[in-house]
């Protein structure tokens, strides 16, 4: 399968700046697609037009030559950056976990999560317990693209990794495809196929960020 | 040196309980989930706190702030400067004397325009721009409410509101995820200059490789307790000048490093061993690892385990 930006522009307002002009990307079953780019440069602007929750003002998302589908579940699924605002806060987590899927226990024990959280509300976890749910609910075998949008900079490094490997498992037996938002070259260098640099791609040229370029996230040098 | 220099934050065998219903149960209980924990951050010193994620960092924030939820139960103690810092006096501090920079975009005032917050009751316009300037947040964001930011926009409003001022504790929860590597040095240097003017920071962060470019000490957290403090220098030297094997885990699961995770997950709060918190996932593990494992001084910094030289 492939998921497809075709010349897709979007603003927040109809006269305000362009965020993303004229982008086209394709993201293929099985590939890790990484994309990089400066703070406030349009990653997760892009990342909710492809997922299907905002509509490009031209251009189309096209999954497989057709545009997805507007009625039950999507299979191109996003994981947000900031997990406290994508969980309904007067929701339990067994509700929010799940809504669209029925995880296994073996799942939930690799993903860390522990059964007695199940009945807590979201703002009784910590930060990286509850991304982690984020995560879980959108593994079911129905999603075919997974976009992630800087999934685990709550997570502290071991957790971090285990879940990265976990993914890129997920990815290769069952030939999902993922677009993955990191501003960690050394992590983007480890989970993805292949880097796309976002400001090559966007014909804009008004932004409200500076051109700061990402750089390898601390190197060799710094830890030995 | 140290010596000389004044503790403006003292943690004192912090113990932290949720009463609530748990599995099972009729009836609500404590669940413990930071335990006896301590820690200290001296005028002009950078303490990193660096651990698992749900080993209580940011409920230590909390306490120190008195922003836990209301069926919490804290004990121990907490000074400021020497005195107690009890809630009363923590809110004619913060803001001025205590900066917080939170770990959810939540605080953020949904309603109010981005440059006001900042501002806040103690600062000022021209010093807003400044900051902001600093973080690269130029004029237009300004009159943009806090739905309106990027992630990393709303991360870098965050921690100007903390920075507008000189204050004498920064109570920093996570202040760089999702900031590129530039502007979350930025972020750090502007820490080590407070710092170096007498700040004192308390910053806690999973950008652990970033911290050890301008933490003094850094304390390693599991499970609600401390398992080691030692100073950077040693987390930098490498695994071998590690104490805790927990430690020389993390050190190894960097994507720069190994990338290669250890099994297994923290025990969960309501289910904690008798012994030594680390044990089931502890290759060095034996029998004198289940009594109580106390804090204890080793090499310049502190330890929690049996084993460690
Ligand atoms: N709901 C919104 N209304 C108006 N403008 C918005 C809205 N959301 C984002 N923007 C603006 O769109 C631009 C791109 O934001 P986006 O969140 O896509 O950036 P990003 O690349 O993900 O940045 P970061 O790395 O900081 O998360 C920013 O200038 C931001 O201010
Ligand atoms: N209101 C609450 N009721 C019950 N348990 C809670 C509550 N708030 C937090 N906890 C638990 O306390 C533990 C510590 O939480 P805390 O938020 O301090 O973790 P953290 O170290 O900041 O983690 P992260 O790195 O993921 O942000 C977690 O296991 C969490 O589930
Ligand atoms: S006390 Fe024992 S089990 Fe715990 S970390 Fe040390 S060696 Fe490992
Ligand atoms: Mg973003
Ligand atoms: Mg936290």
């Amino acid at each position: 399968m492939q998921l497809k930006a075709e010349n897709i522009s979007f603003r927040y307002t109809d006269d305000g700046p362009f965020v993303l002009k004229d982008i086209t990307l394709e993201v293929n079953s099985g590939e890790r697609v990484g994309i990089v780019a400066p703070s406030g440069y349009g990653k997760s602007t892009l990342a909710k037009i492809l997922s299907g929750y905002r509509l490009p003002e031209e251009g189309k998302v096209l999954l497989d030559g057709k545009p997805l589908p507007m009625t039950g579940y999507c299979p191109v699924q996003m994981v947000y950056q900031h997990p406290e605002q994508a969980v309904n806060p007067r929701h339990r987590m067994d509700k929010i976990l799940n809504e669209a899927w029925q995880p296994d226990d073996e799942l939930l024990r690799k993903m860390g999560i522990e059964k007695s959280w199940l009945t807590r509300w979201p703002s009784e976890l910590s930060g990286g317990e509850l991304q982690r749910f984020c995560i879980a609910r959108v593994l079911g075998p129905e999603t075919k693209f997974l976009i992630c949008d800087e999934i685990t900079t709550m997570l502290d490094v071991i957790t971090q990794a285990q879940i990265w490997h976990l993914l890129m498992e997920i990815s290769e037996e069952r030939n999902l495809g993922m677009m993955i938002i990191t501003h960690n070259m050394s992590l983007a260098k480890r989970v993805c196929t292949r880097i796309v640099d976002l400001t090559k791609l966007n014909n804009v040229h008004s932004h409200t960020h500076t051109h700061i370029h990402d750089h390898e996230h601390g190197d060799e040098d710094h830890v030995h | 040196m140290s010596e000389e220099k004044k503790t403006v934050l003292n943690v004192e065998d912090l113990t932290v309980a949720f009463n609530m219903y748990q599995k099972g149960a009729f009836k609500k209980t404590d669940l413990e989930v930071i335990h006896k924990l301590s820690i200290d951050v001296k005028e002009g010193e950078i303490v990193a706190v660096v651990g698992s994620s749900g080993s209580g960092k940011s409920l230590l924030a909390h306490s120190i702030l008195h922003i836990l939820p209301k069926n919490a139960k804290v004990g121990g103690k907490i000074e400021y400067c020497g005195k107690e810092l009890d809630d009363k006096y923590v809110k004619e501090l913060l803001g001025r004397d205590i900066a917080f920079i939170p770990q959810s975009v939540d605080y953020l005032d949904p309603l109010m325009h981005v440059d006001k917050q900042v501002i806040g009751v103690y600062g000022n316009k021209e010093r807003q721009r400044e900051v902001f300037d600093r973080y690269h947040l130029d004029e237009r964001v300004d009159t943009l409410y806090p739905f309106q930011l990027s992630g990393g926009m709303a991360r870098r409003v965050l921690i100007s509101s903390a920075v507008m001022e000189e204050p004498k504790l920064i109570i920093a929860d996570e202040p760089t995820p999702g900031l590129n590597v530039e502007m979350a040095m930025e972020t750090l240097n502007n820490f080590r200059e407070l710092a170096d003017k007498g700040t004192a920071v308390l910053m806690i962060t999973h950008d652990i490789d970033l911290a050890f470019e301008v933490a003094d000490r850094i304390a390693v957290f599991y499970a609600g307790t401390v398992v080691e403090i030692a100073s950077t220098l040693d987390f930098i030297m490498g695994r071998g000048f590690l104490r805790h094997p927990y430690s020389a885990a993390f050190v190894d699961a960097l994507p720069q490093k190994k990338f290669k995770p250890i099994e297994g997950t923290q025990p969960y709060a309501g289910n904690l061993p008798s012994g030594c918190l680390f044990a089931d996932r502890c290759p060095y593990r034996d029998d004198e690892c289940a009594g109580e494992i106390p804090m204890r001084d080793l090499r310049g910094g502190k330890v929690r385990c049996v084993h460690a030289t």
